[in-house]
């Protein structure tokens, strides 16, 4: 019975990765090569999609997987299994939270987290931004400064940071409507 | 709480999934804007609790946020509503592709797309850090730990959960020796 298989291994990389996304890949190349399902090859083509397609990342990759497995209700078997993990555990923790909320030691725990929570999304963010922003070909010091730095990228980051955050009459616009612009940017200008 | 309501949090997680290009942290300015502004679901310091908890918990870190989100609103059922919601788009969009597009990430189009795409949420997720810098980096100890996390997790490979613990750790020292005196 693939599917319940299937469902098995996609739990167990549900409740074993921790940390996002990008924790689930080797726990679903570990699958690849113990059951012959898929290769190391096919693995980094999914991998590729799932970064450039609407969706979060990590769920992308499960249902790519799953589907390259079992068809459509591999992909959607895998998707299952690996989210019951999570669904699972935040909804204990969750339900913890609600009756603790006003506890004092809790209150403290968050006050200590948050900032440290903070950080780990801004070094996320400057981890994106230097795959943007560098030239992969370059090198310092065998290039100029301004050689190392991807220039058109840099142009647009300047012109959607003035429109998010300067211009009033597009300040207040839906986050999608600068995605979909940068995305015509990047097609017109060949980034 | 009533279908209808139920449907409603269906609809808002889905917009969510679907408006989120990169990993969960590309999914912060857009929860920050339909969850928090548009719908007063949640506030910003309880959108980066729940960021930090995902860290350390198993799984997927959009799972566990928008679990979180939904079961505070319509308790159990509505965590698992949200969750399908947010999984819901990547299920259609990924079956089509790998169906008839298996060569999609190779089209020149999508990767010149995707490109500028990458530059724009690195914009939107500095200003969504800027947010939640106001409501969470409030003093002096709170300055300090965003800044030992930050220049540890930019260059030490250490796991995110031991920063979320130990910050934690130091939540309590810091709260029960500033009482003492």
């Amino acid at each position: 019975m693939i599917y319940l298989q299937l469902f098995w291994e996609f739990f167990k990389t549900g409740l074993f990765a921790i940390g996002g996304g990008m924790a689930t890949i080797p726990f679903l190349r570990e699958i690849g090569t113990r059951t012959g399902w898929f290769t190391e090859a096919a693995l980094a083509n999914m991998l590729a999609v799932a970064e450039s397609t609407p969706g979060p990342m990590g769920i992308n990759m499960a249902t790519y997987v799953g589907y390259t497995c079992a068809g459509i209700p591999g992909g959607l078997v895998a998707t299952l299994g690996e989210i019951t993990p999570s669904i699972i555990v935040i909804l204990i923790i969750a339900a913890f939270l609600q009756a603790f909320r006003k506890n004092k030691y809790v209150e403290q725990v968050f006050y200590g987290m948050r900032p440290a929570s903070t950080a780990l999304i801004a070094a996320a963010g400057i981890g994106v931004l230097q795959i943007c922003m560098l030239r992969s070909d370059a090198r310092w010091p065998g290039n100029a400064l301004w050689e190392l730095v991807d220039l058109k990228s840099l142009l647009l980051l300047a012109v959607v940071w003035v429109l998010t955050n300067v211009v009033k009459q597009t300040k207040g616009w839906h986050p999608l409507a600068f995605i979909v612009f940068s995305a015509v940017v990047g097609i017109v200008f060949q980034f | 709480m009533r279908p209808k309501e139920l449907g409603t949090l269906f609809l808002t997680f889905s917009k969510v999934g679907v408006m989120t290009f990169g990993g969960g942290y590309a999914m912060l300015p857009i929860l920050q804007r339909e969850v928090v502004e548009s719908k007063g679901w949640a506030t910003e310091e309880e959108l980066t609790d729940y960021y930090a908890v995902g860290q350390c918990t198993p799984g997927i870190i959009a799972v566990n946020t928008a679990t979180f989100v939904g079961q505070k609103l319509a308790g159990v059922a509505g965590g698992i509503v949200a969750t399908l919601g947010v999984v819901f788009p990547s299920l259609v969009i990924i079956t089509v592709i790998a169906a008839l597009l298996s060569n999609f990430a190779e089209v020149a189009a999508v990767q010149h797309a995707f490109a500028g795409i990458r530059v724009c949420v690195c914009v939107l997720i500095i200003n969504a850090v800027v947010k939640l810098w106001k409501k969470t980096v409030v003093d002096l100890p709170t300055l300090l730990i965003f800044l030992a996390v930050l220049a540890l997790s930019l260059f030490t490979s250490l796991s995110p959960v031991i920063y979320v613990l130990c910050s934690a750790a130091a939540g309590v020292l810091i709260k029960n020796l500033g009482a003492r005196k």
